[in-house]
């Protein structure tokens, strides 16, 4: 599989580029292939505040790597020593799931990875992320949601909606497609009556209020049935905290099991902008990571059955820098990881065509040069899970994107 | 539905809302009568009053809030203190361990860690756990005083033009304790003098606060080829240099480059905080180190600035408050934020025109707004933010002042706004697919319900409609209320009404 990373080689890229007009022939989205008793979900983490992909997986074989990346680059040796993934990445000890996961190839990393956007503003770039547009200044829409408005009408996915986490709705799934929002519960419940009231004059005097307290309404009906069943929820923490993201993806976990649950969702994690003292093995950014490894394990331990048709997949608004800055953190970068993980990911891949780390090789001799379009992998999955058309991925989903093909045979 | 008489949707909004939802934090009962002679007078006459966006030092129901000095010394002496505990805490288990494993025996009951403490020393771990850490309770108090004011203003139009700049320039006490420590005293000290003042002296007072410094790294930035950055292997870090340019001042976009950034974050180093041993000045004050100052002339946005120490930066600064770009960036935010999330482009050049004209005087910008014919006929479409919204809950129904911040605290984190805390430098999202989410609406359906029946002598709903929304309370929502099965359940559909949530 010509796509596995092997370590940087002269002739690297033209074997890459053979592979990927062989698979323009031999390739069949997943979906077309699919049995029709699949029943395929799609998650999306947003990691707003550009992780550091070179600490999370790191380039380990790398010869330019720990010199760049100093006290905090991750290193096979030592009480803290990365998980090796394939003999030249390795990825950060605190994901010890994921590693568990990539063996069982249920987990898939694609390396030297970015959106369209060469800024290195978060704002800017979260929106063209979560937009899907080219460009930034696009925040009505995310992709996400068009992804669900471009299926065919009456198509299951679409019908059932999608599912947004946490107390604003993430950009990536804003949209006309209906969205169910949820975050967990902190404060008594008045009576259904003042509700229906409530709904009542929305109805008549604001119709964009009645739509929302009504999904939220459901929302939180849903997640009630669940705890009368025994599963109380109690707020543990914001969405930049490891209990935090555990606790959201437990209780998503729950709402897109359900038969007649949303199969596409969207959760946003906060607080990946690791300026100082960002940690490598341990530390702040080890700490996220370890939340974020434990979302992967709620969300496979809650899916249960429905795993096995469920692709994860954690994104964020660009990398950071390759060297480390004066404070022993790293600053807005372009390059870093798309992480992929779920039952219906054809994982124990580190997908990447390697740049190298020399200074010429660097973007702008500062960071990881990006060498694979992050809206190709988000293509791809689409494609695979629910059938989108490259043209309507290129024009509705990911406007003004013909060019950036969908990633083949990401799900198994 | 019966009742067809549909309120004129092209009708003007009514100018007594516009005062209390558009520019001020909600209608006290007996405040629209009050007012109603002259909405563009009273909002004037707040711009006219000496001070009002101050809270004292020296008034007596401030007593317990401190500087930010003496806040975040107190902070490090706490921190410095747990630090203290913990290693006594770890000595403590390793003597015990290493008195077992030498006899052989049960450890005697404490003798020999009580031995290791110095004679007088206060019992640390038994007194410890019920008082809270020093930075909580000066988190509290000024969430109180703050609080307090906005219960006490007239319209809190002055008020939302704090909260404004605050979000604008925003800290997170989840950065660091001494940020929490100091949140509160920073809006004091480097917002609340300047709101109707210049903006550069405002852009000047909160760059060089110690709690910014801290909140965009900065204290910790040192030029590579300063003194300390040849001794040291520390050196530049480019976040406060970057969001002062995308944030703060000229905008995202607004044509400054990757060099300009870098050149920035170089003249900025040396603007760090004393710490706790006092070596750069008075600990926890805002200091120049020169020993961590790059040195040399730098270009930012095409002009050399020659090396200088400090006034590098304060001449850097100075120019960039008067931008044209800046002008764009502050005048669009402000039309977005009091008039429409879609601000009308010819109020946005009003504003620029006023930003120039006037040096960025902020207080020639705010009559502005008030004078804005669009302010007074763009519709009430924008979503009261969760602050405003729990503000205008307890200015209409209760709770008053009380001693307690802990309960509106509490219903800003579950509406996700939490007090000082917001998601990243661009602060909390000022538009109404914001705040208007299927999860805010239901937090917000609670929390009225919760402040419904906590009001412990409701009167009758219906006058209370009349004295927060009046006239132009729509025939639906004015049925809505005196349907309702109960009080409690009058005044909560009141609460959630579209006339009481937006602005």
């Amino acid at each position: 599989m010509s796509l596995l990373c092997v370590p940087p080689h002269p002739s690297r890229r033209a074997v890459l580029t053979t592979g990927g007009a062989l698979f323009a022939w031999a390739y069949l989205p997943r979906f077309a292939r699919a049995a029709d008793n699949r029943d395929p979900r799609l998650i999306v983490i947003v990691l707003r505040g550009a992780l550091d992909g070179l600490s999370a997986v790191g380039p380990v074989d790398d010869p330019d790597y720990a010199g760049l990346h100093g006290d905090i680059a991750l290193s096979l040796a030592g009480p803290h020593a990365a998980l090796p993934l394939d003999g030249f990445f390795a990825v950060n000890p605190a994901m010890p799931v994921f590693a568990r996961l990539f063996k069982a190839n249920q987990a898939a990393v694609v390396h030297a990875a970015a959106t369209g956007y060469r800024e290195r503003s978060h704002f800017d770039g979260q929106d063209v992320l979560e937009s899907g547009f080219a460009g930034p200044g696009h925040v009505a829409t995310g992709w996400l949601n068009r992804a669900l408005e471009n299926l065919p009408a009456g198509d299951r996915v679409a019908t059932l909606g999608g599912l947004a986490v946490g107390p604003s709705t993430p950009l990536v799934i804003r949209g006309a497609a209906p969205v169910l929002g949820w975050a967990p519960q902190s404060l008594p419940a008045p009576t259904g009556d003042l509700a229906a009231r409530v709904l009542d004059l929305y109805q008549h005097r604001d119709p964009v209020l009645a739509v929302a307290l009504q999904k939220g309404l459901d929302a939180d009906r849903m997640a009630l049935d669940d705890q009368m069943n025994g599963n109380v929820m109690k707020p543990r923490g914001g969405l930049d905290s490891a209990a935090g993201m555990r606790q959201a993806a437990q209780g998503a976990a729950r709402l897109i099991a359900a038969d007649d649950g949303p199969r596409v969702a969207a959760l946003a994690f906060d607080g990946w902008d690791t300026h100082v003292n960002e940690g490598g093995a341990t530390g702040r950014l080890a700490t996220l990571l370890g939340g974020l490894d434990g979302a992967f394990e709620e969300f496979e331990k809650g899916l249960g059955e429905r795993w096995k048709d469920t692709a994860i997949v954690a994104i964020t608004e660009f990398g950071r820098t390759a060297r480390i800055n004066g404070t022993v953190g790293t600053d807005h970068g372009t390059g870093t990881v798309v992480l992929l993980a779920g039952g219906a990911i054809r994982g124990g891949r580190v997908i990447a065509d390697w740049p190298g780390l020399k200074p010429a090789q660097l973007y702008q001799q500062r960071d990881l040069a990006p060498t694979s379009d992050v809206r190709a992998v988000l293509k791809g999955l689409l494609a695979d899970q629910f059938g989108l058309s490259a043209t309507a991925l290129g024009d509705k989903v990911f406007p003004d994107s013909a060019a950036v093909k969908p990633m083949p045979d990401l799900v198994a | 539905m019966a009742v067809a008489t549909k309120a004129p949707d092209s009708a003007l909004p009514d100018p007594i809302l516009i005062v209390f939802n558009r520019f001020g934090l909600g209608a006290r009962p007996g405040d629209r009568d009050r007012l109603a002679g002259d909405p563009r007078g009273c909002l004037k006459a707040e711009l006219r009053q000496p001070d009002i966006a101050m809270i004292a030092y020296d008034d007596p129901a401030y007593a317990d809030l401190l500087g930010s000095t003496p806040a975040i010394q107190a902070s490090m002496a706490a921190g410095f203190q747990r630090k203290l505990d913990r290693s006594l805490t770890t000595a403590a288990h390793t003597t015990k361990a290493a008195a077992t494993a030498m006899t052989g025996a049960a450890p005697m009951p404490s003798a020999a860690v009580k031995a290791k403490v110095p004679a007088g020393a206060p019992p640390a771990a038994a007194a410890k756990p019920a008082t809270p850490p020093v930075e909580a309770t000066l988190y509290r108090a000024e969430a109180q005083a703050r609080f307090d004011k906005a219960l006490r203003v007239e319209v809190g139009f002055v008020e939302r033009l704090v909260y404004f700049w605050s979000n604008h320039f925003c800290v997170s006490v989840a950065k660091d304790n001494i940020v929490r420590a100091s949140a509160g005293a920073f809006e004091r000290e480097a917002i609340r003098p300047f709101v109707l003042g210049r903006f550069a002296d405002m852009l000047m007072a909160v760059e060089r606060h110690p709690a910014m410094l801290f909140y965009l790294d900065n204290q910790q930035s040192i030029g590579p080829d300063s003194r300390a950055g040849k001794n040291r292997q520390r050196g530049l870090n480019e976040n406060l240099a970057r969001e002062i340019l995308e944030l703060h001042t000229l905008g995202v976009g607004s044509g400054y480059t990757q060099a300009d950034v870098t050149s920035f974050a170089r003249i900025l180093t040396g603007w760090t905080m004393a710490g706790r041993e006092g070596r750069l000045g008075e600990p926890g004050s805002s200091v120049f180190n020169a020993n961590a100052h790059e040195p040399g002339d730098e270009v930012l946005l095409g002009k050399t600035y020659s090396a200088g120490g400090m006034g590098q930066a304060e001449a850097a600064l100075n120019d960039i408050a008067i931008h044209p770009a800046t002008a764009h960036h502050v005048a669009t935010q402000l039309a977005r934020h009091f008039i429409a999330d879609d601000p009308p482009a010819a109020a946005v050049a009003r504003l620029v025109k006023v930003f120039v004209k006037s040096d960025g005087n902020l207080r020639a910008l705010a009559a502005a707004l008030v004078d804005m014919p669009e302010a007074w006929s763009t519709p009430l479409a924008k979503m009261r933010s969760p602050l405003d919204y729990i503000t205008a809950i307890r200015r209409a129904a209760g709770p008053g002042p009380t001693n307690d911040p802990g309960p509106s605290l509490n219903w800003l984190n579950a509406l996700g706004e939490p007090l000082w805390q917001p998601p990243g430098p661009n602060g909390f999202p000022d538009q109404a697919d914001g705040w208007a989410s299927a999860q805010g609406m239901k937090v917000r359906l609670d929390i009225a319900w919760q402040a419904a029946r906590q009001v412990k002598d409701i009167g009758n709903p219906n006058d209370i409609l009349d004295a927060v929304i009046g006239s132009s309370a729509s025939p639906q929502t004015r049925e809505a209320v005196a349907r309702a099965e109960s009080k409690q359940q009058g005044l909560a559909l009141l609460l959630m009404a579209p006339e009481f949530q937006r602005r």
